[in-house]
Order: structure tokens, then C-alpha cells, then sequence
């Protein structure tokens, strides 16, 4: 461990503010892009079987 | 070394079953397979869980070595440790860049519709990357430079890189017949990458502000092991991740493509009794 204790490691000495942004950003975007194709996939298996129960009814 | 391959038995001149070893025909079934959609359905969906949980694994780690066991830098202190995250998003930014430049020229020469498939779904993520890699460099150089942004040749060369992949994906939406579109964006795509090596040797070619490259085939790394290692686990971390989430969007992508082949609306009805 590089940090003697928990506040310090989140000062990150004086430059907390600029790394926590970073890792702040990047889990934002990351969490984005594994999100976005979860719910694109389940939306279109959604609108499937929308589509199919319709077919089933004619 | 005594191995044997499977024989193909094909005649002769003379008549005469000549024994062929089949490796040499089967070394390039699997580029072939690759042009079927179904057969890439069946292997990513295998590979998916293992490359996710790879991702997982290696970020974690990665962003807790890097961030709190990493010793801090003698001249910049702890801001260094952006570098975890910048330098694998700037890699992987270049690196998506030379896959759609790839994959457009599999899809010219030829004819594959699944190098589309990767190229479409693969440039919005290479956006991203570009976008993390130049937020969290705006933001590194505050306290290192005293400058938020300076038009220095790797920075610029990145944005242009930017600019590409908004290209890329502007006509791709643009272009309504999906032929056309395919081809324009293979062409741009594969234009475009002159700009890579621009950027890679944008720090030797002209004299920037920015550091040199921290990861180099040929020498051992400037940094102490101890710095170096949490940045190769993220580097390869990243990687999964990108693996993991191209596979998704390009399965979701087929799917829709080819929802008109059996195989298809197989997989959909048993999709959907599963979610019953």
C-alpha cells in the first residue's frame, strides 16, 4: 500500500481532484458502452415478441 | 516430429491415391467460416461470458494496483497514476482504429458482410476511447503543464483521429442502402489510417509536450516494474472489455440482419420462451 491511511488516498496528495475525474469519467463511459447493447438487445427481443404475438393473432 | 495429419485421398497421375495432407486446405476454413453469420452467432456466444469475466477481473485489478499499491511518481506525485487509464484508452483508440481500417479491406476484397458488421459496430467504441483518452489527458496536463489543452502534434493528431471516427460513423448512419455504406465507410476507414502513424510518431517527429511512448516492443520500459505491470494488466484489461462489448453489439447486429434466415428466427423463439 502507498497511502498511510484512507484520507489520504483520497487527497491522492492535493491532486484528488483531477485523478478522481479521470476514474470518475472513464467508469461513466465504460459502464455506458456494457449497457447500452444489454438493453438494445433486450428492447429488440421485446419488440420480436411483440411482432410475433401479432402474427400469432391474425 | 511424428505427426500426423488427417489424409485427404485424391488420385494421382498414375491412377494412384496420392496421400494429401488436409492442414494445408483446412489452414484457411476458419476466414471462410467467418463469413457465415451463424457460425460467428454460435463461437462469440461461446467466447462471451470468458472475455467478460476477463475484462472484470483485469480492470479491477488493474485500478486498484495502479491506484493504490503503484508507488507515485518523483515529479508528478499521484496525478501519474491517470496514466492507467489514459495510456490503455489512447492503445486501444489507435488500435480500433487499424481494426476498422482491417475490416474494411476484408470487406472490399472480399466481399464479407460480417467485416461491415465489425466495422459499424466497432468505430462508436473507438470514439469513446479516443474521447476518454483526450478527457483524461485535458485533465492530466492541468497539473502537469499548467494547460488544459495545447496544440501540440500528438494532441492535435488524436483530435483528427476523432474527427475520423465521427466520419465513420456519420456515413455509415448517412448512407441508407447498406452496400453503399459499407463501401464508403471501408474507404474512409482505410484512408484514414495514415493518421496512426502520425500519432505514434508524433513524439519523436516533432518536438512536443507530451511524453514519449510509455509502451515500446523493442526496450525495457522507462518506468519501474512496479508502475509498469498494473499498467499492462489494464492495457490487456481494456482489451477484454473492448472484446467483450464489439461481440455484443456485432450479435445483436446479425441478429437484425439476418432476421429473415431460419436460423434466426430458431434463435429468437428460443430466446424468448427462455424469458417466459
Amino acid at each position: 500500500m502507498n497511502f498511510a491511511s484512507f484520507s489520504e488516498f483520497v487527497a491522492m496528495g492535493n491532486h484528488g481532484l483531477y485523478v478522481w475525474t479521470c476514474y470518475g469519467i472513464s467508469l461513466a463511459v465504460i459502464l455506458f458502452n456494457v449497457a447500452q447493447p444489454l438493453l438494445a438487445r433486450r428492447r429488440y427481443l421485446q419488440e420480436e415478441a411483440r411482432r410475433l404475438r401479432r402474427e400469432e393473432m391474425k | 516430429m511424428a505427426h500426423r495429419a488427417p489424409l485427404d485421398m485424391t488420385k494421382g497421375p498414375g491412377g494412384d491415391p496420392v496421400p494429401r495432407p488436409k492442414s494445408v486446405a483446412m489452414n484457411w476454413t476458419w476466414f471462410h467460416k467467418l463469413g457465415s453469420p451463424k457460425w460467428f452467432y454460435e463461437i462469440s456466444g461461446r467466447w462471451l461470458p470468458w472475455l467478460g469475466a476477463a475484462a472484470v477481473l483485469l480492470l479491477v485489478v488493474g485500478t486498484v494496483w495502479g491506484l493504490a499499491f503503484a508507488p507515485q511518481d518523483y515529479q508528478q506525485g499521484n496525478s501519474f497514476r491517470i496514466i492507467y487509464i489514459h495510456v490503455p484508452a489512447a492503445i486501444l483508440a489507435q488500435s480500433i482504429y487499424l481494426m476498422l481500417a482491417v475490416a474494411g479491406v476484408v470487406g472490399l476484397v472480399w466481399k464479407m458482410k460480417l467485416a461491415d458488421v465489425a466495422l459499424q459496430q466497432a468505430a462508436p467504441l473507438g470514439a469513446w476511447m479516443t474521447v476518454i483518452a483526450l478527457v483524461t489527458g485535458a485533465v492530466w496536463g492541468k497539473p502537469t503543464w499548467g494547460a488544459w489543452w495545447v496544440w501540440d502534434a500528438r494532441l492535435t493528431s488524436m483530435l483528427i483521429l476523432l474527427f475520423l471516427y465521427f466520419g465513420v460513423i456519420a456515413l455509415g448512419n448517412a448512407i441508407t442502402n447498406r452496400d453503399s455504406a459499407a463501401k464508403a465507410c471501408a474507404v474512409l476507414a482505410i484512408v484514414g489510417v495514415v493518421n496512426i502513424p502520425i500519432i505514434k510518431y508524433s513524439v519523436d517527429w516533432w518536438n512536443t509536450l507530451h511524453q514519449p511512448a510509455t509502451f515500446k516492443l523493442t526496450e525495457k520500459p522507462a518506468m519501474p516494474m512496479e508502475m509498469w505491470l498494473p499498467l499492462l494488466v489494464m492495457v490487456i484489461g481494456f482489451y477484454c472489455f473492448l472484446a467483450t462489448v464489439v461481440l455484443m453489439r456485432m450479435r445483436l447486429e446479425v441478429l437484425k440482419r439476418e432476421s429473415r434466415s431460419s436460423w434466426v428466427k430458431a434463435e429468437l423463439r428460443a430466446q424468448l420462451e427462455g424469458r417466459r
